[in-house]
């Protein structure tokens, strides 16, 4: 049988590797061929989920746009000195969404605010899982005390409430873009580290483990080089999810002035409409449109997130 | 999986009674009696141990990150070098780290938690002045929410696949990835400040008109509750919905389902008193570790409806910002999370006999 070849190739070569042989090109090779293949089994499983495909187009839609906005709004939409309109006007033709308080284009500023957004949800959700993960890697690898102190740690924090811990950070850091990324990130990590140090323990007893241990892997290569490949799954879902928890705790830290003052966010966009009266004014058009923006953007990665995770897992496929 | 189906039987068929004198109904266990009292003794010193890592994280977290604290105080204005040194001796920063430490911890625990710059009050008066309306607020949306979050989540998973489910789950997802301030204030502008022909329906804010007595302050308070009420709900209640219908879902293939059905019981019977109670169990503790997400809500909810409790006056130390109202909250909002959290683990071996044996 051919798979049985290569498979015995394959783990022949990766052992000869270091020796700088000839066919240690061969299963490198060989691993993208396989990698390509996983990924495009995953992406035909994905496509039969129709909420997925939604949530992923819906980002496209909003991506686009934002990649695009410098070329789309001009370099000074956010500029407050010499803003085209006058302040609070209705939709119009020039501008679709009416005017800001200070009579921006309030289109181009939401825009603009979803460059903020979702910068800081994929920055604030990669460090958030980046976290999650290698303590979850570490506490599910070395046992005993470093492992009880860590999930004690983690038990925690999971506990704490999240935002008022992100609040915390955020009033005695300065205001900036990196200080949101920080204290959303480094709150919101627990959930993937309890989630990757269970998928951990349940790798480390499996029979390949043992036998890179009994050829003298050491705990970085256990590690890194079976571990990891193996919690990759469910930290991806993990991302996708935490990114739309992490969008909507960017626009809450903006709306309660946390936010970095300088930039435009869809939350900023929010703060700024309270502020200029638009409630008690009746001004709808003012605090609809970032509103939507990211109940809609938070929804689609939690779409996805929920795909991700059940086409990975398909047990949770059926029931979810 | 397997350890579940061996002991599910006898746990579905125990509870075959009214489930909720089910537990009770068997009679004390001899290994129960000594049990419990140590799964308690464990649950409340991890508590402690938690109380105490939220002190010291207050400590640090006000008076170290970054740099000087009397500077950021004064908040920039121009302060002579006496002031300072007045200041620093004023709030104890001119004593040894060690020494501020305890000082901090022994005045924390006699309720001292420093005087607020905004309002030169005693922190915790202004706390338990708030505490009232912020239990009120709270306690009644989380009732609700988990009330209406069981129901729906019970009938969607009942039904799972079928269009009232789908319909169900999304609306739930939907209202729950809806930043809660943002449908606060919607709520205002359509109901409150009302649009159109529509007149406002409800109080735009406040806790109170002023002036009723009795009866009639009731009802008014009342009616300035539905509306942060509706949108704390609307927001959490997904929350408790998907954890629900995961956790039935996850019981729905289990074998002593069949065996109730196999005898004959009606379907509702089979999910109200088979089903249903076995799914409840890591439903309570979800909803418990969720209520960190509440309390966000709630901050932003009283700070959207001008609502008198620990949340609006969080914002309102926040902009300032006012460090000792700020710390003495972040304190308080801790606290009440991992005590509730503590309280439903205590809680937890009444409903499920096989934890803390």
């Amino acid at each position: 049988m051919t798979t049985e070849n290569t498979g015995v190739r394959k783990t022949a070569g990766d052992d000869t590797a270091a020796a700088g042989k000839p066919p240690s090109v061969r299963p490198r090779a060989l691993a993208w061929q396989r990698r390509r293949a996983s990924a495009a089994r995953f992406w035909r499983t994905y496509r039969t989920h129709r909420a997925g495909v939604f949530g992923l187009a819906v980002l496209t839609l909003f991506a686009l746009p934002a990649l695009a906005a410098p070329l789309l709004t001009g370099s000074d939409a956010a500029d407050v000195t010499d803003a085209p309109g006058a302040p609070l006007e209705s939709p119009s033709a020039e501008f679709p969404f009416g005017t800001d308080r200070f009579g921006r284009n309030l289109l181009a500023l939401v825009i603009r605010g979803a460059r903020v957004s979702l910068l800081v949800g994929l920055l604030a959700a990669v460090l958030s899982v980046a976290i999650g993960t290698l303590i979850g890697v570490t506490a599910g690898h070395f046992r005993g005390w470093y492992a009880t102190v860590m999930m004690r740690i983690t038990d925690w924090f999971l506990v704490m409430p999240t935002l008022v811990l992100a609040i915390a950070l955020a009033t005695v850091m300065s205001r900036s873009l990196l200080t949101v990324v920080v204290a959303i990130g480094v709150t919101t990590w627990p959930t993937t580290a309890r989630l990757v140090r269970a998928q951990t323990l349940a790798v480390e007893t499996r029979p390949y483990i043992e036998r890179a241990r009994a050829l003298g892997g050491g705990h970085w290569h256990v590690m890194t080089r079976h571990v990891l490949p193996n919690v990759m799954p469910l930290v991806l879902a993990q991302t996708t999810l935490i990114i739309s928890s992490a969008i909507l705790a960017e626009a809450t830290l903006a709306f309660l002035g946390l936010g970095d003052p300088t930039v435009v966010s869809w939350g900023g966009l929010l703060q700024d409409a309270r502020e200029a009266g638009a409630v008690s004014a009746g001004h709808w058009g003012y605090l609809v449109p970032p509103g939507i923006a990211i109940a809609v953007v938070a929804l689609a990665f939690t779409l996805c997130g929920r795909t991700v995770e059940s086409v990975l897992n398909p047990r949770l496929g059926v029931s979810r | 999986m397997t350890a579940d189906a061996a002991s599910a039987p006898v746990e579905g068929t125990g509870a075959a009674g009214p489930a909720k004198d089910g537990p009770a109904a068997r009679g004390p266990r001899v290994r129960t009696a000594t049990a419990y009292p140590r799964y308690v003794a464990g649950k409340v010193a991890g508590a402690a141990v938690s109380l105490l890592a939220v002190l010291v994280t207050g400590f640090f977290l006000f008076r170290l990150i970054p740099g000087d604290p009397v500077k950021f105080m004064t908040g920039g204005r121009q302060v002579s070098a006496e002031q300072l040194a007045a200041y620093r001796r004023e709030f104890g920063l001119d004593l040894p780290l060690w020494r501020q430490f305890t000082d901090y911890c022994g005045k924390a625990l006699t309720g001292d938690l420093g005087t607020s710059y905004q309002f030169s009050a005693p922190v915790i008066d202004k706390i338990t002045e708030a505490l009232p309306n912020t239990l009120l607020l709270t306690g009644t949306a989380f009732v609700l929410y988990t009330a209406l979050g069981i129901l729906l989540g019970t009938r969607a998973a009942w039904r799972h696949g079928r269009l009232g489910d789908r319909l169900g789950t999304g609306l739930a997802l939907t209202l729950y990835s809806l930043p809660s301030f943002w449908l606060g204030l919607l709520l205002i502008i359509t109901l409150s400040v009302g649009i159109g022909p529509l007149p406002g329906l409800f109080p735009t804010g406040g806790m109170e008109s002023g002036g009723e007595e009795g009866l009639a302050y009731v009802l008014d308070v009342a009616h300035h509750l539905v509306l942060p009420v509706v949108t704390l709900v609307a927001v959490e209640y997904g929350q408790t919905l998907l954890v629900t219908r995961s956790a039935l879902l996850d019981e729905m293939g289990s074998d002593y389902l069949t065996t109730a059905r196999a005898k004959g019981l009606r379907d509702d019977l089979v999910r109200r008193r088979h089903a249903v109670p076995n799914a409840l169990l890591p439903t309570v503790t979800l909803i418990f570790i969720n209520l960190g997400r509440t309390v966000a809500g709630v901050i932003l909810v009283e700070t959207v409806f001008s609502w008198p409790g620990l949340g609006g006056l969080f914002y309102q130390a926040l902009s300032v910002p006012d460090l000792p109202l700020v710390q003495g909250l972040f304190l308080v909002f801790a606290a009440a999370v991992i005590l509730m959290n503590t309280l439903a683990d205590l809680l937890y071996p009444l409903f499920d006999p096989r934890v803390g044996r």
